[in-house]
């Protein structure tokens, strides 16, 4: 695997919002990116699929839950962080 | 216009396999989301369910039936038969000619896809059995009430989702309240707790791993439910000619659309479809003594319904009870307004509001007397009945004690 997870995770978000993967800025939150509940939901299972990973992730609870969507880069660290959790 | 009655009633779901047994289960506020019991469990994140434990269906059907009967089908022909016994009607003859069948389902026979596919994908099988196709149609349950029962008017079947009990239910109301029908059975069902059912709305990420807590702080999503309730409607004169007993009388009837998003509900949709159930009723927000909530224990539901309930009732919104039953036998999905009518009997004939379960703490967001935890007497005239579906699709009803 050439790309970074950071990179692979900014490519699903970008295609989730339709935009380039150069318009895509890390600090940048989902509402930023014009990304909805549904397209939340969306990003979340293609990184599940694309890193083989499981997400923990209840729509109802958005501030509770354990995975940071609060920014892209913080999107990028969780999934970091679950594929730590998953060599361990 | 003809006025329109219940004067039977059936059921099958998680709490009970009768209406007395789940009248009881909403007196003692009892919860029936237990451990699912399913093939394939686990490999479920999800694992709870308001599931039909001890379901026997070689006890009520013979083999050559249940070939037939998706467990949908089961539950209906269970239900319809309790509530025909009680309503005491005889289709044989005439009646049966003005009578008909309006049935609500999301998913109609979801067992039957997830074997099949089974069978032909997982086992490699390249045979099914001759009969999926007409076990797993949505109109299959409606088709076998109406052949069991001599229904020779019109039957088919509704699919709204989550509102597909109360659009059924709405139309046999319209149907009989025109003159087009005498009697008509309808509710509905739905049996997806099978491993399929379940996977496709992990999905969402909208369910909770634990319980259903309807517009408590604390709710973090809905349980999914399975199980049937039919009722039999009928023209009043009829009903009061041969004595029988009337458990509530139905009034009014609307059905809006959001037009706006695929899973989000709208507080205006919700609105306007319980001010247009009031306005068809000719009442008045002051009237309605209780709301059956929609009530789904989801972030979105809870708190749009809430600020509906507001926007419509005005300063009554702080006077009416309203409960969700959800937190006991699970969202049955297209099921689900079938059986919460039960609800709105129980609390029009016998005076009990079945309680909100679960209840933790308080939501600003939903601040309403939603009977927490604990059933409560209380003498109500007219309720309303709520099902907001995905889609944005909505359908309430409005009863009155008789």
């Amino acid at each position: 695997m050439t790309n970074s997870v950071q990179d692979r995770v900014v490519a699903i978000i970008a295609e989730q919002a339709v935009l380039d993967v150069s318009d895509v800025r890390l600090e940048m939150s989902l509402d930023d990116l014009g990304i909805d509940s549904l397209g939340l939901v969306e990003s979340i299972f293609a990184i599940e699929e694309a890193f083989d990973i499981s997400v923990p992730f209840n729509a109802n609870e958005p501030g509770k839950n354990q995975f940071d969507i609060s920014s892209v880069v913080a999107i990028v660290r969780a999934v970091e962080g679950l594929l730590a959790q998953k060599v361990a | 216009m003809k006025r329109v009655v219940i004067t039977g009633a059936g059921t099958i779901n998680a709490l009970a396999h009768d209406v007395p047994g789940t009248y009881q289960a909403f007196r003692e506020g009892r919860c029936g989301i237990t451990e699912l019991d399913i093939r394939d469990k686990d490999r479920l994140s999800i694992q709870i369910g308001g599931q039909v434990h001890n379901w026997d269906p070689e006890a009520h059907f013979n083999r050559q039936q249940i070939v037939l009967y998706d467990k949908f089908t089961q539950f209906t022909l269970l239900a319809a038969r309790q509530a025909v016994a009680q309503s005491g009607l005889d289709f044989d003859g005439r009646l049966g000619y003005d009578a008909g069948v309006v049935l609500g389902t999301a998913g109609g026979g979801v067992n039957t896809w997830d074997d099949n596919y089974r069978a032909v994908y997982e086992e490699g099988k390249n045979r099914v059995h001759p009969f999926v196709v007409p076990k797993l149609m949505n109109n299959a349950a409606a088709s076998h009430l109406s052949m069991e029962y001599n229904l020779k008017g019109p039957s088919y079947t509704v699919a709204t989702a989550c509102a597909s009990s109360n659009h059924a239910m709405g139309q046999a109301f319209h149907m009989i309240r025109s003159g087009m029908t005498r009697a008509m059975l309808t509710g509905g069902s739905e049996s997806m707790l099978c491993f399929g059912g379940i996977k496709a709305w992990e999905g969402l990420r909208v369910m909770s791993k634990d319980a259903c807590r309807p517009f408590s702080a604390t709710r973090n999503g809905m349980v999914q439910g399975e199980g049937a309730a039919v009722f039999v409607f009928e023209e009043y004169e009829m009903a009061r000619a041969r004595g029988a007993e009337i458990l509530a009388e139905v009034i009014g009837f609307a059905m809006t659309s959001d037009a706006s998003d695929i899973v989000m509900p709208s507080k205006q949709g919700a609105a306007r479809a319980m001010a247009g159930a009031m306005l068809d009723a000719r009442i008045a927000p002051e009237d309605v003594g209780y709301i059956n909530a929609h009530g789904t224990g989801t972030a979105a539901n809870d708190k749009t319904e809430c600020a509906a309930v507001a926007d419509v009732f005005g300063p009554h919104a702080d006077r009416l009870l309203m409960s969700s039953t959800k937190s006991m036998h699970g969202h049955l999905i297209g099921g689900t307004g079938a059986v919460e009518l039960l609800a709105c009997i129980l609390a029009l004939k016998h005076g009990i509001i079945a309680p909100t379960i679960g209840y933790e703490e308080p939501d600003p967001e939903c601040a309403l007397d939603i009977v927490p935890n604990v059933a409560r007497d209380a003498k109500v005239d007219v309720c309303l009945t709520n099902a907001f579906a995905f889609g944005g699709m909505n359908a309430v009803i409005a009863l009155r004690k008789v």
